[in-house]
């Protein structure tokens, strides 16, 4: 048997020992790789028309697709989600439903978001309505919590586009930010705030295949949450991010503010009981679900590509989920002795996947082995699968969520002699 | 029967009381209002001497009240009130003093992150540790007993109790056979059988049916959306406007004055929950709760219940060293923490968010069942007889594995010692460990920690026949991280 020819161009530990575990050549991205776990800038560089880098051949798999910035970029993530409502709501899709406030019922889970300075007006508008809200700005491409700050006066974001018209330039023009409501009412647990960061595995968005981590986590600030308006300037109240919370002097090294998804549930059952848990934890299946969908109309799903997303969600004191990004390349790198665990068996469960038995991949086969049994997704669980769903019409539960509006995301019947699935004991 | 009375006359005294405050038309704010207001009325007199004349001590608690074990505990108490002493007199601070108004303050608009007020922690530590105590039980010989060191091989503790047989506790511990499904343990559990038992949980409760009735239940497993309410349900703790007014007053006694143990209580939290990946985030839950606990003069009712008739060690006002009446049991609550004490309020903290209700439970749980852990006695429950009992079920069970240790001279309590004084808190996950509480509460015993313990070394026999050193066998236990409690429980009970 051939081995795997891998390469990266990311120096992280995790990636090769798990390319050594399984006795993989590692070779230099020039030569003729079977596997590449590259930085989104070399993988735009293979994809770009106007580059003369060879067509990706049948037997080559890499870990983004072409355009994946359609959901991992602030603004356009946001469009895309606008825009999926609009066309379920043109169809008159059940999904669509609106309360009586006139939000809606089921696609209500991103804060409302105005792109700047595009949307300028709108915002002013809706920051008049209600001007004792706090908003946050974000660049629109960055990560890591960089660029972000609160404000709670028009005069601030007055000042910011004062500031930004200063040093105009053709060259470089005006980075696109995002504003958005300011989820002011969070989840706190031990009176502080945290986010969630889960993982999802998409193996193509044409038909929809993606899969959920269980062994996602909860990212915590370092210091009480207190929602004054004066402390807005102190972003270590705010910002979860772990890059961002470990210069704060209480980080601590051995947790690193990292508190697992199975300890959030089980706090969350023993003090809100397990209907609202059960319940959350089914939104933010849909969260996910929906955004997928969302970007699903105008990614390139090449057969060549899967993708690890980093989904970063916030919870409300009402245990209402609320999608905040998606990150394209969620950090490998290890903060903690049980965070380069995790993230080894991530990176581990993601090559069981999309490099099935270890044989050299071949994508004119990638979808024919549909029914591949629950151990081999590790901690991975089948979140939606359209194909499958589409195949299943006869099932009671599919009907049953079909009149909700076509969409099946807790799917993973596949091959399971037991009643209860392998997606229900995780989530349900 | 004699508690019973007792609770039929509490019941008839809070009702007069209930009453006498209502016609005496004052507002009640705080507790020495309370206080005053009922010892001013007539009745008083009748309720005391009612009170007093029905407090009959039934003939078996002193059963366990063994004289050198008394001595032993009093010494030990003795010689942990010394070093706390010490380290007053080192660190140059009085073991309490009222705060002035600036610290009020700070303490007031602190109190959701107590956290803050701790002065420099450096200078202090923990005044014992698990190793500490064991080496103090180790030593305990009863006089009577001549003991032939070349021959012994049964171990470290050297105190004649007798404890449950293998036998005795399998029989006892037999609705956790492998046959008998244990509720919320694991993942292939049945979903319309695990609706159904939590339905059969809200009956039980929502009926008021005794103590017992929920004990039975919850052998099995509380699922954890219940836990709170049966936890509070076997604990005998009914939230009442009553334990808000108790908990303010001794919120309010945290506001006025400092005490030297609180810097110990803040230097645990921080060497122990504030490093633990599943508790950190309690952090400032646990200064609430282990400061408040430290002034609650009701926990020095543990020492009267205790079956070693032990009192708590008293400490005097200074320069008044030796007068009787300017003594007073320091820290108010009696209790001098070890290391690794608040391990045993954190995980409590994912059953209950609001903290005058956790501070109850925990209040109650103390009691009732830990306090045993650090204290000695001869009582079957209390840490000398968990510590003779996971001794004489390791023999039992596998006296290969006894022998082999004994050969290589490992003592397997020294390993499992730490895990028992703790409760098991901080050493497994967090659902697997309230597993293991929701039967301490449910069969009303401890000893579930010492079979435990041994089931763990059954469980890990394997390894442990292949080393020699005693660092490759600590190294074994070092992370029990990943077991999973009830199940190894049923397999070890079925054995």
């Amino acid at each position: 048997m051939a081995r795997v020819r891998c390469c990266t161009d990311l120096d992280k530990t995790v990636l090769t020992q798990n390319f050594d575990k399984r006795f993989w050549m590692t070779v230099n991205s020039d030569e003729d790789w079977n596997f590449y776990w590259a930085s989104v800038t070399t993988v735009r560089a293979i994809f770009n028309p106007s580059n003369d880098h060879p067509r990706l051949t049948d037997n080559q798999v890499i870990n983004h697709f072409p355009n994946h910035y359609e959901l991992t970029r602030k603004d356009l993530m946001v469009k895309n989600i606008k825009r999926y409502r609009r066309e379920l709501e043109k169809d008159g899709n059940l999904l669509a439903e609106k309360d009586d406030y006139g939000s809606y019922k089921y696609l209500d889970f991103i804060p409302v978001t105005y792109m700047m300075p595009a949307d300028y007006n709108l915002f002013a508008d809706d920051f008049r309505r209600d001007p004792n809200h706090t908003w946050i700005m974000k660049p629109a491409g960055r990560a890591q919590g960089k660029g972000i700050f609160l404000i709670n006066k028009m005069s601030q974001i007055k000042k910011w586009s004062r500031d930004g018209k200063s040093v105009p330039s053709a060259a470089q023009p005006r980075e696109t930010y995002v504003i958005s409501k300011y989820i002011d009412n969070p989840l706190l647990i031990g009176g502080k705030k945290f986010d969630l960061r889960l993982y999802v595995l998409v193996t193509s968005f044409k038909p929809l295949k993606c899969y959920l981590y269980r062994l996602g986590f909860g990212r915590f600030c370092t210091v009480k949450y207190i929602p004054s308006t004066n402390d807005i300037d102190n972003m270590f109240v705010h910002l979860t991010n772990v890059s961002y919370q470990k210069q704060s002097e209480d980080y601590n090294s051995i947790h690193g503010g990292k508190w697992s998804i199975d300890n959030l549930r089980l706090y969350l059952e023993g003090t809100r009981g397990k209907k609202l848990t059960d319940r959350l934890f089914d939104e933010i299946s849909w969260i996910i679900v929906h955004s997928l969908r969302a970007a699903a109309a105008v990614i390139t799903s090449d057969r060549h590509c899967f993708e690890c997303y980093g989904y970063d969600i916030i919870i409300d004191d009402n245990l209402k989920p609320w999608l905040i990004e998606v990150n394209a390349s969620p950090s490998l790198t290890s903060t903690t002795a049980n965070d380069r665990i995790m993230k080894f068996k991530l990176i581990n469960d993601i090559l069981n996947i999309v490099v099935p038995n270890g044989d050299i991949p071949d994508i004119r086969t990638k979808f024919s082995n549909i029914s591949s049994s629950p151990e081999a997704l590790g901690n991975f669980d089948v979140l939606y699968d359209e194909d499958q769903a589409s195949c299943e019409l006869n099932d009671k539960d599919f009907r049953e969520q079909k009149a909700r509006g076509g969409i099946v995301p807790l799917i993973s019947k596949t091959g399971m002699p037991f009643g209860k699935t392998k997606q229900s004991s995780a989530w349900r | 029967m004699n508690s019973n009375i007792d609770e039929k006359l509490k019941q008839k005294f809070l009702n007069q009381a209930q009453k006498l405050l209502i016609s005496s038309g004052k507002s009640i704010e705080d507790l020495q209002t309370l206080f005053r207001t009922i010892q001013q009325s007539d009745q008083y007199p009748y309720f005391q001497h009612i009170f007093k004349s029905t407090e009959v001590i039934p003939c078996d608690e002193h059963k366990y009240e063994i004289e050198y074990l008394k001595r032993g505990q009093a010494a030990w108490e003795k010689r942990i009130v010394k070093s706390l002493n010490t380290m007053c007199t080192e660190v140059n601070l009085p073991l309490a003093r009222r705060r002035n108004e600036s610290e009020m303050r700070s303490v007031r608009r602190h109190w959701n992150e107590l956290g803050h007020i701790s002065g420099d922690l450096n200078r202090f530590r923990p005044v014992y540790s698990a190793k500490d105590f064991l080496d103090v039980i180790c030593v305990l010989v009863n006089p009577n007993l001549k003991i032939d060191e070349a021959l012994w091989n049964s171990g470290l503790i050297k105190i004649p109790i007798v404890t449950k047989s293998f036998v005795e506790i399998k029989a006892f511990y037999s609705d956790l056979c492998p046959n008998i499904i244990q509720y919320c343990s694991d993942e292939t559990f049945n979903e319309a059988k695990e609706e159904e038992n939590i339905k059969l949980a809200l009956q039980i409760l929502e009926k008021k049916l005794n103590i017992k009735s929920v004990r039975e239940y919850a052998r099995r497993g509380c699922p954890s959306s219940l836990r709170g309410k049966l936890w509070s349900a076997m604990l005998n703790i009914e939230h009442c406007n009553w334990h808000v007014t108790y908990f303010n007053y001794l919120k309010q006694n945290v506001i006025d004055f400092d005490l030297l143990v609180d810097n110990l209580y803040f230097k645990d939290v921080k060497l122990t929950a504030v490093n633990d990946d599943q508790l950190f985030v309690f952090e400032d839950y646990l200064y609430q709760m282990l400061l408040l606990f430290s002034r609650d003069t009701y926990v020095q009712a543990c020492f009267t219940a205790s079956a070693s008739g032990c009192q708590p060690t008293r400490s005097f006002i200074k320069k008044k060293s030796g007068v009787e009446e300017c003594s007073v049991v320091y820290p108010p609550n009696g209790i001098i923490p070890f290391y690794g004490f608040s391990m045993l309020v954190a995980p409590m903290c994912f059953v209950f968010e609001d903290p005058v209700h956790l501070y109850f439970i925990f209040r109650q749980f103390y009691i009732k069942h830990f306090f045993n852990l650090h204290h000695i006695s001869a009582a079957p429950n209390a840490i000398i007889g968990l510590c003779v009992l996971f001794e004489s079920l390791l023999r039992q069970v596998s006296s290969e594995l006894w022998f082999h240790l004994q050969n290589i001279q490992v003592q397997p309590l020294r390993i499992a010692f730490k895990w028992m004084m703790r409760a098991f808190s901080g050493y497994l996950a967090c659902n697997q460990l309230l597993a293991l509480w929701d039967r301490i509460l449910a069969y009303d015993s401890l000893e579930i920690l010492a079979v435990l313990a041994v089931a763990i070394f059954v469980l890990r026999k394997g390894n442990v026949l292949k080393e020699s050193s005693e660092t490759a066998i600590e190294a074994i236990f070092s992370d029990i991280s990943s077991i999973k409690v009830i199940p190894l429980l049923q397999f070890f009970l079925g054995s």
